[in-house]
């Protein structure tokens, strides 16, 4: 048997401890070890070091694998006064981290030499409750839960697209929306628009979307904006500044226009459009490397090989499933994990029920994207695409 | 036989079919086999006499013009994937109405 004072003097004695100004040097350093705060959530809210991650002592060994995989990199562990987190590194240890040291004094110490720490932006109880799920990923967590709070998307339609991808970036708690578009809501569009509901027939598509999302997650802000997306307003609405732009046009001029202004302010597009059983899903990115909708489809294609949803129908869950696959681009583009869809098309057959893959690359040739460009402003993107190709016909 | 993957707005010209099958050493003798078994498909798909640009195919998952273009070898048994852009979305978002 021990007491603390025992159990505690016979710990330190099998560990390795630092000081502060030690710590802080480590910090400095080129390839900065990994701090480990394992205080009480009150704690951390008060004040941490900067750039440390967090898990309470109570989780520490369900948690810390999937926060720190790499059982080489270095740890230094903290809490207030160097006790709790003393116990900490011995437990880190014996799970086979091989460089974990102990920041003796704990951040009482650190801040007593004057040494720098963030205060975190904290959520509040409520939000801690509806985020819940999220935070229980090791890929979202608290910080990445700000940063979809702080993200900015602009739907290009509230439509069968826009609808289930709007829905899913409210519920995700991305903080404000844009959203374009001109049209009202019509009875032909509830087979599939989910966000609109048959109360909102007749009414502006942006207020009925605007109604039920900030309903969904009073944290969202819609911002509306009430027209077409044209050569005229399209700098006005990017000048709001937005991160990631969620493309669900129906027809090919704004899909270009939407391009060539998304390579230019250079925001990624995640890229959905559907026709009866099938569904196209990628992500443009120049700006990171990947193609854009041009190095795809140089050409529109003539109207007649354009059919719209209009004209040629369309399955009802199907705009459903690739606008949540284009909201889960969205995310991961915003939380910067996973791999993102850049460079790739899915292609969605729902009659068959098969997802195919196509390689699209960077065309070095690209008129937009690429070395040498040769449209640098606006074009008439309904002449674009009547184009030749339809007049010789 | 190479199996060609026909898209949606291209169905009516195959009598509904996914997926067809037609023979040729590349992908070029594949396309104008494919267009003589299925006439319709010629006007959707040429345009003075070659394929038009506003249609991508994929041997492979990989764009044929990011291969040999229409000399692309094609072994048999592979799959080509004809695939022109599909608008379909919101029709509230832009001045063109199709």
């Amino acid at each position: 048997m021990a007491s603390y004072r025992e159990l505690l003097a016979r710990i330190r004695e099998e560990i390795e401890e630092i000081s502060a100004i030690e710590a802080r040097e480590r910090l400095e350093s080129p390839d900065p070890p990994v701090f480990v705060d394992v205080r009480e959530p009150d704690e951390w809210e008060e004040g941490h070091i900067p750039g440390a991650i967090y898990v309470p002592r109570g989780r520490l060994e369900s948690r810390i694998e999937g926060l720190v995989p790499d059982k080489v990199r270095p740890l230094v562990v903290y809490c207030a006064s160097g006790a709790r987190s003393a116990f900490a590194t011995k437990v880190l240890s014996e799970m086979g981290y091989t460089d974990v040291v102990n920041l003796a004094g704990g951040i009482v110490d650190w801040k007593r030499n004057g040494f720098e720490v963030t205060i975190p932006r904290v959520l509040s109880p409520e939000q801690r409750a509806r985020y819940s799920r999220h935070l229980l990923i090791p890929e979202v967590g608290e910080e990445g839960q700000q940063r979809l709070l702080d993200a900015r998307v602009l739907l290009v339609g509230a439509g069968g697209l826009g609808s289930p991808a709007s829905l899913y970036l409210a519920a995700a708690g991305v903080g404000t929306l844009g959203i374009v578009d001109g049209d009202v809501v019509d009875e032909s569009n509830l087979q599939r628009q989910i966000v609109h509901s048959t109360e909102s027939l007749g009414e502006p598509k942006v207020a009925s979307a605007k109604r039920t999302l900030e309903a969904l997650n009073p944290d969202v802000r819609v911002v509306p904006f009430q027209e077409r997306l044209t050569s005229e307003n399209v700098e006005r609405i990017l000048a709001e500044g937005w991160d990631v732009i969620v493309d669900g046009a129906d027809n090919f001029p704004t899909r270009y226009l939407v391009n060539d202004a998304s390579v230019w302010h250079g925001i990624p597009v995640v890229h959905g459009s559907i026709y009866r059983f099938e569904g196209q899903v990628t992500v443009f990115d120049p700006a990171r490397g990947g193609p854009c909708y041009r190095c795809l489809f140089p050409q529109p294609p003539p109207p007649e090989l354009a059919p719209s949803c209009a004209e040629g129908g369309v399955l009802g869950v199907l705009p459903g499933i690739i606008g949540s696959l284009q909201a889960n681009e969205a995310l991961k583009l915003i939380l910067e994990r996973g791999e993102a869809l850049a460079g790739r098309l899915l292609l969605f057959d729902a009659l068959a029920t098969t997802l195919d893959e196509v390689t699209v690359r960077r065309d070095p040739a690209c008129p937009i994207c690429g070395d040498s460009p040769t449209i640098t402003e606006y074009v008439d993107y309904v002449e674009f695409c009547a184009g030749p190709v339809a007049t010789e016909r | 036989m190479t199996r060609v993957r026909i898209p949606p707005m291209l169905r009516a010209e195959v009598g509904g079919a996914r997926e067809v099958e037609a023979q040729g050493e590349t992908v070029g003798e594949v396309i104008e086999d494919l267009v003589e078994r299925y006439p319709a498909l010629r006007a959707q798909l040429y345009r003075d006499g070659d394929l038009g640009e506003f249609v991508n195919v994929y041997l492979g998952g990989e764009d044929v013009r990011t291969l040999e273009g229409l000399d692309t070898p094609v072994r048999d048994g592979s799959t080509l994937i004809l695939l022109p852009a599909m608008a379909g979305g919101s029709p509230g978002v832009g001045r063109y109405e199709a």
